[in-house]
């Protein structure tokens, strides 16, 4: 039972953390929140079941057309709506942002009206298997697994060694800098929310396989991805994933024991370690200097 | 924008005898208002003061005390509950119940102001919508509150019955009058604030919090002081929202009415009562009025229907509302970040000086 409960806590964990790594990268590159993050993956979902429903694509070929869409998606929010604002403070940023997720929510209410329907995932949480007595693990739980890590690698090596991944750090640390070291800034932005836009869809799609597809059912996660993403820190991309696991565990395990009090355990968890340790566990703080 | 050239210039609440006139007119215009139009637009006009009252709050966190709050809904809601729970449970009258529903808005301010006090941008916005959104769930679970079946509000009763002396508002014009009068004492409380100690305070704070704090303004106090101001203006315009609505439930009180409420600021004006007056004003007949029945629009609504049915679908089409809130949003930041009041000064400005 409690391994269960572990496993279980991991891999929901796990897919917090990959949406948190989402909007992790976007803040750590241009120091952006982005509230619509979870309806960006929303709508690309949605794509993927658009394709899958009414052309009768292959998986893989849906998936494919469904990460190029969610480039453009990416390239396309931030081209036409953070690029225009000339100096703006962090409330407008939230604002644009947020006015994003209204307008992402709204078409997908439009265009598919707001019942709720299955996405057919070809892993789904139904199919178990026993990987050791009394321990079973859904085809689900392996396929987040095993994303999450491959992810997460990738993304390492990513900012390690590729010439855009040192320029991404680069923006990060000090944008005047970067410009004058022959950096074009704002490619790199549009660069960071198509990579942003394309983890964030994929990682919708594991939780749309979860539960069921409606204009608001990334909502939830999101704010749990977020929590998650506060919890190791907003700019350190393990912390992230950390916190996600953390978060995952903590979730499970209170939700066990009070399952009335499930959904608001990330909330506290978040309130409590931003009052206590406002720059997240794994990050390190910079104290604004006068 | 005027240049003051003393302090009782700057403190006074009109600058000029014309702004007198017009306000006066204005007021008039008010009070006579029920009788010119028919009952839908009364109601109309009560959530429209409603979201005065909470814009004006709101404004006083965000614009400028230059805190971020995603959790008013929050604030909304205890206010909502806490009047209509004090007044089925317990005799009390309406005044009563709706000033110590606001005072525990405040004191939930208070609290969330504390963390606040170590967080600064995306960080308290985050915190403040876990806020929001905890306070939705509890009411939502406890049974006390009603659950998910959400509630009624009691008769609204101004008087105490037992002792002889009842007063009924039945009539959305009773309660019209009975909100117009808070609404207009609570935008004046919010004007004159900001004139004094404490609204300078704030606006220092937002402007640099470490200067401000050098300068002898203590932090803790005035920013933990500025959300329970806030939240005590959400709280009390979730009291009489209670009665207008006359029946709610926790999902009425969720993350969208707290980014609507954070729109109307943004659009009226950050850092201006005027704007947060006319952005209330505006989205809520934007979001109540025009934008509800878009099908139903003169010229505009066949075309986007047939454009609905060939596109989208026609089902969803209550979502065109929700789309233009967003891209007015957007458009707002990008073009106008003083919202409607900059265009407002702009507007001003022109005309004193024309024709040059």
């Amino acid at each position: 039972m409690i391994g269960q409960l572990i496993i279980e806590g991991l891999a929901i964990g796990a897919c917090y953390g990959l949406f948190g790594v989402a909007v992790a990268i976007i803040y750590k590159t241009s120091e952006v929140v982005n509230f619509g993050q979870g309806e960006m993956g929303m709508i690309s979902t949605f794509i993927a079941y658009h394709i899958l429903i009414q052309y009768q694509f292959p998986f893989w070929l849906a998936f494919i057309i469904t990460m190029i869409f969610a480039i453009l998606l990416g390239m396309f929010i931030e081209f036409f709506l953070l690029r225009p604002a000339k100096d703006p403070t962090v409330l407008g940023l939230i604002i644009i942002t947020l006015g994003a997720e209204m307008m992402l929510m709204s078409l997908v209410g439009w265009k598919w009206g707001a019942e709720q329907k299955d996405f057919a995932f070809p892993l789904s949480v139904r199919d178990t298997h026993e990987i050791l007595p009394g321990l079973k693990l859904n085809e689900w739980t392996m396929g987040v697994f095993i994303l999450t890590a491959l992810i997460m690698v990738l993304l390492y090596l990513f900012f390690r060694y590729s010439n855009l991944g040192v320029a991404m750090r680069a923006t990060q640390q000090n944008q005047n800098a970067a410009k004058i070291m022959g950096i074009k800034v704002e490619r790199v932005f549009s660069f960071t929310w198509a990579m942003s836009s394309v983890i964030g869809a994929v990682a919708a799609m594991f939780f749309a396989a979860r539960s069921v597809l409606d204009p608001t059912y990334m909502m939830e996660p999101f704010m749990r991805a977020f929590a998650a993403a506060v919890l190791g820190g907003l700019t350190s991309i393990p912390g992230v994933v950390l916190g996600g696991i953390s978060l995952g565990l903590i979730e499970n395990f209170f939700g066990y024991a009070w399952p009335h009090w499930k959904p608001i355990v990330a909330f506290v968890v978040i309130i409590l370690v931003l009052t206590l340790k406002p720059s997240g566990l794994f990050a390190k703080h910079y104290v604004k200097k006068v | 924008m005027d240049m003051k050239r003393d302090y009782y210039e700057d403190i006074e609440i009109f600058s000029s005898n014309t702004v007198l006139a017009w306000s006066m007119a204005f007021m008039i215009f008010l009070f006579a208002f029920p009788f010119l139009v028919g009952n839908y637009y009364i109601y109309l006009a009560n959530v429209i003061l409603v979201h005065v009252i909470l814009a004006v709050g709101l404004n006083i966190l965000v614009g400028y005390t230059g805190q971020i709050s995603l959790g008013h809904a929050g604030f909304f809601a205890i206010g909502a509950y806490g009047t209509a729970l004090l007044m089925t449970h317990l005799p009390m009258p309406f005044l009563l119940a709706v000033i110590i529903a606001g005072l525990i808005a405040a004191f939930f301010g208070f609290i969330i102001g504390l963390p606040a006090l170590r967080l600064e941008g995306p960080y308290l916005a985050i915190a403040t919508l876990g806020f929001g959104l905890t306070i939705m769930h509890i009411i939502g679970t406890w049974d006390v509150f009603g659950g998910r079946m959400g509630i009624h509000a009691p008769a609204l009763e101004m008087g105490i019955p037992e002792l002889g002396m009842s007063l009924v508002l039945n009539t959305d014009m009773k309660i019209y009058y009975l909100i117009l009068v808070i609404a207009i004492l609570m935008v004046i409380g919010g004007k004159n604030l900001m004139k004094t100690r404490i609204g300078r305070a704030f606006v220092a704070i937002r402007d640099d919090d470490i200067a401000a704090e050098v300068m002898g303004v203590n932090l803790t106090i005035f920013k933990t002081l500025s959300f329970a101001v806030s939240a005590f203006y959400a709280g009390v315009a979730g009291g009489l929202f209670a009665f207008v609505v006359k029946f709610f439930d926790p999902f009425t009180f969720n993350l969208i009415l707290s980014i609507v409420f954070l729109v109307m600021v943004v659009v009226g004006g950050l850092g201006s009562i005027l704007g947060a007056v006319m952005g209330a004003a505006l989205i809520t007949y934007l979001q109540y009025d025009l934008l509800k029945n878009m099908g139903e629009l003169p010229y505009l609504g066949d075309l986007l229907v047939s454009f609905s049915r060939k596109w989208f679908t026609v089902i969803g089409m209550d979502n065109i509302g929700g789309f233009l809130l967003g891209l007015i949003m957007v458009l707002i930041v990008i073009f106008e970040p003083l919202g409607m009041f900059g265009i407002w000064i702009r507007i001003k400005k022109y005309w004193k000086t024309w024709p040059f």
